[in-house]
């Protein structure tokens, strides 16, 4: 049985800004990043959307400490974002002064963008990710 | 099912740079396992194994058959199990149902890692590997920032203030300090101060470096017999009552509950059910404490304390020898140290001798312990829980 929506056409679409995921016919639901079946009631009638890739902040992380070959990377922003369709995914933050990265920053409503990751000797290949800035102009 | 017993139990001290590689340590811990069940190597009938790493830390991959033929176990059937850092703790659930159902008699499980090989760079880099390589390392995910992200979730949701939150994180890491010391097995044997833990290097925040554990190297083994057997060999067998598990996928998609772990509050629920129990029945608990957050989340998990309120227990002291439910009197792994593939069969190890009341010498015993509760944390959800009695 085949992926409705597999990795790569995610992948593919994200590097052109664009946030596929699922809209389930059977409850209705989204699920985002995809998988094979509705992450809320495991049916497989899915159907592709464009999600809208706005959301808000429902938790970070500040990193310093980066994996092998990630270093010059650090200190970068990890969030958590709820997307307007519901799920949660995962990205980075960017068009913040590390040093005001703090509990302010859950709530605030943010907008899709994306970044490669070119990959290391352990991902077999490169992979884009989310990377939100904030939605209106002066949040910073 | 038969009823089913833990008898002998070995554990390498936990460490820094180990001389020994982890089929030596592993080996090391499976003899004095086999040898306190007055048991010799041609006794074992399987070998369950708990073990990472070993590719990316010594070069070494199947490690169990290795181990099978090192110690004796000529050519009896040796299994890895890989659970991230509950790799051992799934390897005795296993070794318990095998022999619960009559297949085996006599066994053996437990776990090594060497870690520390690695150095903190690539151990960072492959550790990382337990959460979703596709969807979320290219965002520069790590363990700790997992953590770090469940730390400031809780702060938001249940409106515990990130200064307070962060002083009850820190009490937990000074407590497993306060008992490691005492530990002759463990990583760090020194106490430590709330000051000394709020003046650490930021990690990810809120995480910093007295937040959490060590990359370790060590192992553990336990022998697991049917109770008749146990009887004859061991003078106090200790029970394996109730076993739990339960998977989770990436934690974005575990939104609907975080920062509650959903898998934990099912596994464990499985083993309650099973013992017949309930959290208030347990005497002394051996959590998954990666981060210091990481232990309020799971002492609510398991059902010590009320949503958001997991901190207090440290606070009040209810979490050590003496209150409502010691916890980590090991040391835990921030002090006795978390050698990935091991840290299971430790945990077992500790709640053994101290149902078996052998931790008066040390200081760290809990008075009359009857049940002890065992819980794992492996990558971003996958939970393994043990409860063990003695009658």
């Amino acid at each position: 049985m085949e992926y409705t929506l597999d990795f790569k056409t995610y992948n593919d679409a994200l590097k052109k800004n664009k946030l596929l995921g699922l809209k389930c016919n059977s409850c209705q639901k989204y699920t985002c990043p995809p998988k094979m079946t509705c992450q809320e009631c495991a049916d497989k009638n899915l159907d592709i959307v464009e999600m809208s890739g706005k959301g808000e902040i429902r938790t970070f992380t500040q990193t310093f400490v980066a994996p092998q070959g990630r270093e010059c990377e650090a200190p970068y922003t990890i969030v958590l974002v709820e997307l307007e369709e519901g799920p949660w995914i995962a990205g980075n933050l960017i068009d913040i002064d590390p040093g005001k990265v703090n509990m302010d920053l859950i709530g605030k409503k943010v907008k899709l963008g994306h970044k490669v990751f070119p990959g290391d000797q352990y991902s077999a290949g490169a992979a884009a990710r989310p990377l939100f800035s904030f939605l209106s102009e002066g949040v910073k | 099912m038969r009823k089913v017993a833990v008898l002998g139990a070995g554990h390498t001290k936990f460490m820094f740079d180990s001389p020994k590689t982890e089929i030596e340590m592993l080996a090391e811990a499976s003899m004095d396992a086999i040898q306190e069940s007055n048991l010799k190597s041609k006794d074992i009938q399987a070998i369950f194994c708990g073990n990472v790493l070993g590719d990316f830390s010594e070069g070494q991959g199947m490690v169990q058959s290795y181990l099978a033929d090192d110690i004796g176990c000529f050519n009896v059937p040796a299994s890895k199990f890989e659970g991230a850092c509950a790799s051992a703790t799934m390897a005795i659930r296993d070794a318990f149902m095998w022999v619960a159902s009559g297949f085996y008699d006599i066994v053996l499980a437990g776990g090594t890692e060497k870690a520390t090989a690695m150095g903190t760079s690539l151990a960072t880099r492959t550790f990382a590997m337990f959460g979703d390589s596709r969807y979320e390392y290219p965002a520069g995910f790590t363990f700790p920032g997992v953590f770090g992200m469940l730390a400031h979730l809780y702060s938001d949701q249940y409106k515990v203030p990130l200064k307070k939150l962060k002083e009850q994180m820190a009490l937990v890491s000074v407590q497993s300090h306060y008992y490691g010391k005492d530990n002759p097995n463990a990583q760090f044997r020194k106490e430590i101060t709330v000051e000394q833990v709020l003046k650490g290097f930021m990690v990810t925040s809120p995480l910093q470096l007295l937040d959490c554990c060590p990359f370790s190297d060590g192992a553990a083994a336990i022998v697991i017999a049917s109770e008749d057997i146990a009887k004859k060999l061991v003078s106090k067998p200790v029970y394996i009552a109730g076993v739990g598990q339960a998977s989770a996928g990436k934690i974005s998609s575990q939104y609907k509950y975080l920062p509650r772990i959903r898998s934990r509050e099912i596994s464990v629920k499985q083993a309650y059910d099973m013992a017949g129990l309930g959290p208030k029945d347990i005497d002394v608990c051996e959590l998954h404490d990666c981060f210091s957050i990481a232990s309020i989340i799971a002492a609510e998990g398991l059902g010590f304390a009320e949503l958001g309120k997991g901190g207090e227990l440290w606070e009040k002291g209810e979490t050590k020898i003496g209150g409502k439910i010691p916890i980590n009197i090991s040391g835990g792994l921030k002090s006795k140290g978390h050698p990935i593939g091991a840290t299971g069969a430790s945990q077992v190890y500790e709640i053994a001798h101290q149902l078996r009341g052998e931790l008066k010498d040390q200081g760290r015993q809990v008075e009359g312990a009857k049940v002890g509760l065992v819980d794992t944390l492996g990558g971003d959800g996958t939970i393994i829980n043990l409860i063990l009695k003695v009658d």
